[in-house]
């Protein structure tokens, strides 16, 4: 309870800055609204903490903590999350993500689960804002508009920086099919592959493809130190077997070295969507799961299913 | 538990009858994953150049034995024209039936071991392996 | 055994039930070619959920069917290939070239849906002379081609509201 109080002051003395999305022209009515989300993301701490923590549970996620570690844990990564909605800044997402890996791993939490469990977060907190504005949809959709770029860049930052510093934990996990959002996942690659390890790890990428209804794929070998044309292979392999079950991959992380050894070897790279970093991979992603939502035909929706789209949207 | 099975080629319904056995066979040998999908689809293959190229003929699936490993192994033969030129049937995008000639270097690169033999006029064995690994 | 065709506005949904035969194969093709002209279909979308093993006889026949129907006018989208099975399509070196793949029915609808805006938007835009290229969405508050109470609106967002994920509680992520 102090640290809400804490809280408060604190915003009262310097008002948040707001950093609009550097693409998205600068909208004061939408940074006005999301502050005031933000605001009653603070005044709802414990209800929606405890909402989150249930779907945790649900999830069956963090279940190497007790109730309590859990709890503290929680809400210590959701303050965290709302000032990163607040302030926004691409470094202090990263000094988030950071600190949530080391809160939450050395506690006997997964790795992979810090994705999933701000996924969850950021849906609780969607399903709130869908409360609070469900009367007013034009709100409500102005709100979501500067939410939602928001949490999907924080789940991004924190993907980013799970693979970038997790690689040992990478390696020892069964399966490192990570999912950063709806219809996205991220397969990286650590260490050097052998037939089998390569065959296993197609086949829960596939399978991953097929749960989680995945339609983008990043592939990031920025682990793997050298090819040769058995792993070369496979990954072509990896990049069409996807593609028959509808899924686009696109791979990061490739050096210079691997590159010409895949020339050298003659692997046909003319599928192969390949993209520098991840940061860079999960950017391109983006951009394919929002390129055919762009050619929405030029009719109206209708907006009393504003509800029901957040529910199907994309990102 | 039937450690070996022999179906007749003669149309459609037994090579699908063919890698159904197929695939039990691998479970009880404890293969699993893609691994059975591979099998039963090495099966197909062969079985289906049976029908296609020869018109009948027969598919034994049974478990094999090789010192300390173990796995499953695939014998389809066939009494029909057989192949003149073997190296030539094994190229890829080779086929005498406007097929897509994928169905014989395609199975010799699923399975461990491959081995094809045929005397024209006589007829063709193909005979593979999987092992567990 | 004989394919079941569905037509569903634009487009027919055939479901492959089991594995096929040349003839059940003949009788599909010949189906979806009548109907196609008969309804004048744009899409085609084929199910194969059931298939346990697609070797190169039934992707060869698979992809004899989608050039067919391209002729006749239509666009053909392969979906519910097996996770194992897609994964030894490609170790035998199959690809299923010029066919569409989705994961499922849905998926395969917007698929072509979204086939068919794009053609509709890169004749428009031919006709107006924009380019037939779009930037990211949401970097621009009028994008060429769409009237502005659409590009208005969310432009992250479906045209429409999926079956099954018709309620709020459908965001958390399946698992
Ligand atoms: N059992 C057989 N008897 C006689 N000829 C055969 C037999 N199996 C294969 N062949 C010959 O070898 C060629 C290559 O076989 P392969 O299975 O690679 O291709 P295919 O059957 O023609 O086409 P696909 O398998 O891709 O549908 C065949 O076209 C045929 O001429
Ligand atoms: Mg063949």
């Amino acid at each position: 309870m102090k640290r809400i109080v804490e809280k408060k002051t604190r915003q009262g003395a310097n008002p948040p800055k707001f950093a609009a999305h550097p693409t998205v022209p600068h909208d004061e009515a939408k940074d006005l609204l999301l502050l005031q989300f933000v605001e009653h993301l603070r005044q709802n701490r414990m209800q929606l903490c405890e909402e989150w923590i249930e779907h945790i549970a649900q999830a069956e996620l963090l279940t190497g903590m007790s109730k309590e570690e859990t709890f503290t844990e929680a809400t210590s990564v959701y303050d965290n999350y709302v000032e990163a909605l607040e302030s926004g800044s691409v470094e202090a997402l990263q000094a988030y993500a950071r600190t949530l890996c080391e809160r939450v791993i050395p506690r006997g939490g997964e790795t992979h689960e810090v994705v999933e469990i701000v996924l969850l977060l950021r849906d609780t907190l969607a399903r709130s804002l869908l409360r609070k504005y469900q009367n007013d949809f034009k709100v409500f959709n102005i709100v979501l508009d500067a939410y939602e770029p928001a949490a999907n860049r924080i789940a991004n930052a924190v993907a980013v920086s799970f693979v970038q510093q997790q690689e040992e934990a990478i390696r020892r996990l069964s399966t490192p099919v990570l999912q950063v959002r709806e219809r996205l996942l991220i397969l990286p690659i650590i260490g050097v592959l052998d037939t089998r390890r390569a065959r296993q790890l197609t086949e829960q990428l596939l399978r991953g493809i097929r749960d989680k209804r995945a339609k983008v794929v990043v592939v990031d070998i920025t682990g793997v130190p050298t090819i040769d044309s058995k792993v070369a292979n496979h990954l072509v392999q990896t990049v069409e077997a996807s593609r028959l079950m509808g899924a686009s991959v696109i791979i990061t992380g490739m050096s210079s070295e691997i590159a010409q050894t895949l020339v050298t070897l003659g692997v046909d790279l003319s599928k192969v969507n390949a993209v520098g970093d991840l940061q860079g991979g999960i950017e391109e992603a983006e951009r394919l799961l929002g390129y055919e939502v762009l050619r929405d035909p030029p009719c109206a929706g209708t907006e009393g299913h504003t509800g029901e789209k957040y529910a199907s949207t994309h990102s | 538990m039937a450690d070996e099975s022999r179906i007749n080629i003669r149309n459609p319904a037994e090579i699908v009858t063919a890698r159904q056995q197929g695939r039990i066979l691998a479970v009880q040998l404890g293969f699993d994953g893609s691994e059975l999908t591979v099998i039963a689809t090495a099966i197909s293959e062969i079985a289906r150049n049976i029908l296609e190229h020869a018109k009948d003929g027969e598919v034994v699936i049974s478990r094999c034995n090789h010192r300390k490993r173990y796995g499953i192994c695939v014998v389809a033969r066939d009494f029909g024209p057989g192949i003149a030129d073997i190296d030539q049937a094994m190229q890829y995008g080779y086929s005498t039936h406007k097929g897509l000639g994928i169905g014989l270097p395609g199975t010799k690169l699923l399975m461990d071991e491959f081995h094809i033999m045929s005397v024209v006029g006589q007829g063709t064995t193909v005979t593979m392996k999987k092992w567990r690994h | 055994m004989q394919v079941p065709i569905l037509k569903q506005g634009n487009y027919l949904i055939a479901s492959v039930q089991s594995a096929l035969s040349d003839d059940d194969l003949r009788l599909l093709r010949d189906d979806l070619s009548d109907r196609v002209g008969r309804f004048r279909s744009t899409g085609v979308i084929i199910d194969v959920t059931a298939l346990d093993v697609i070797d190169s006889f039934a992707t060869r026949t698979l992809q004899s069917v989608a050039q067919m129907l391209k002729l006749r006018g239509a666009y053909t989208v392969i979906v519910g290939i097996r996770p194992d099975v897609a994964f030894v399509m490609v170790q035998l070196g199959l690809t299923l070239a010029d066919v569409g793949a989705a994961l499922d029915l849905e998926e395969a609808l917007e698929h072509l849906n979204n086939r068919r805006r794009r053609n509709l938007y890169e004749h428009r835009a031919k006709d107006t002379g924009e380019a037939g290229r779009l930037g990211r969405a949401g970097s621009s508050p009028n994008r060429p081609g769409l009237s502005p109470s659409r590009a208005n609106r969310r432009a992250d967002r479906e045209g429409q509201p999926r079956s099954g994920h018709a309620s709020p509680r459908s965001m958390e992520h399946g698992r």
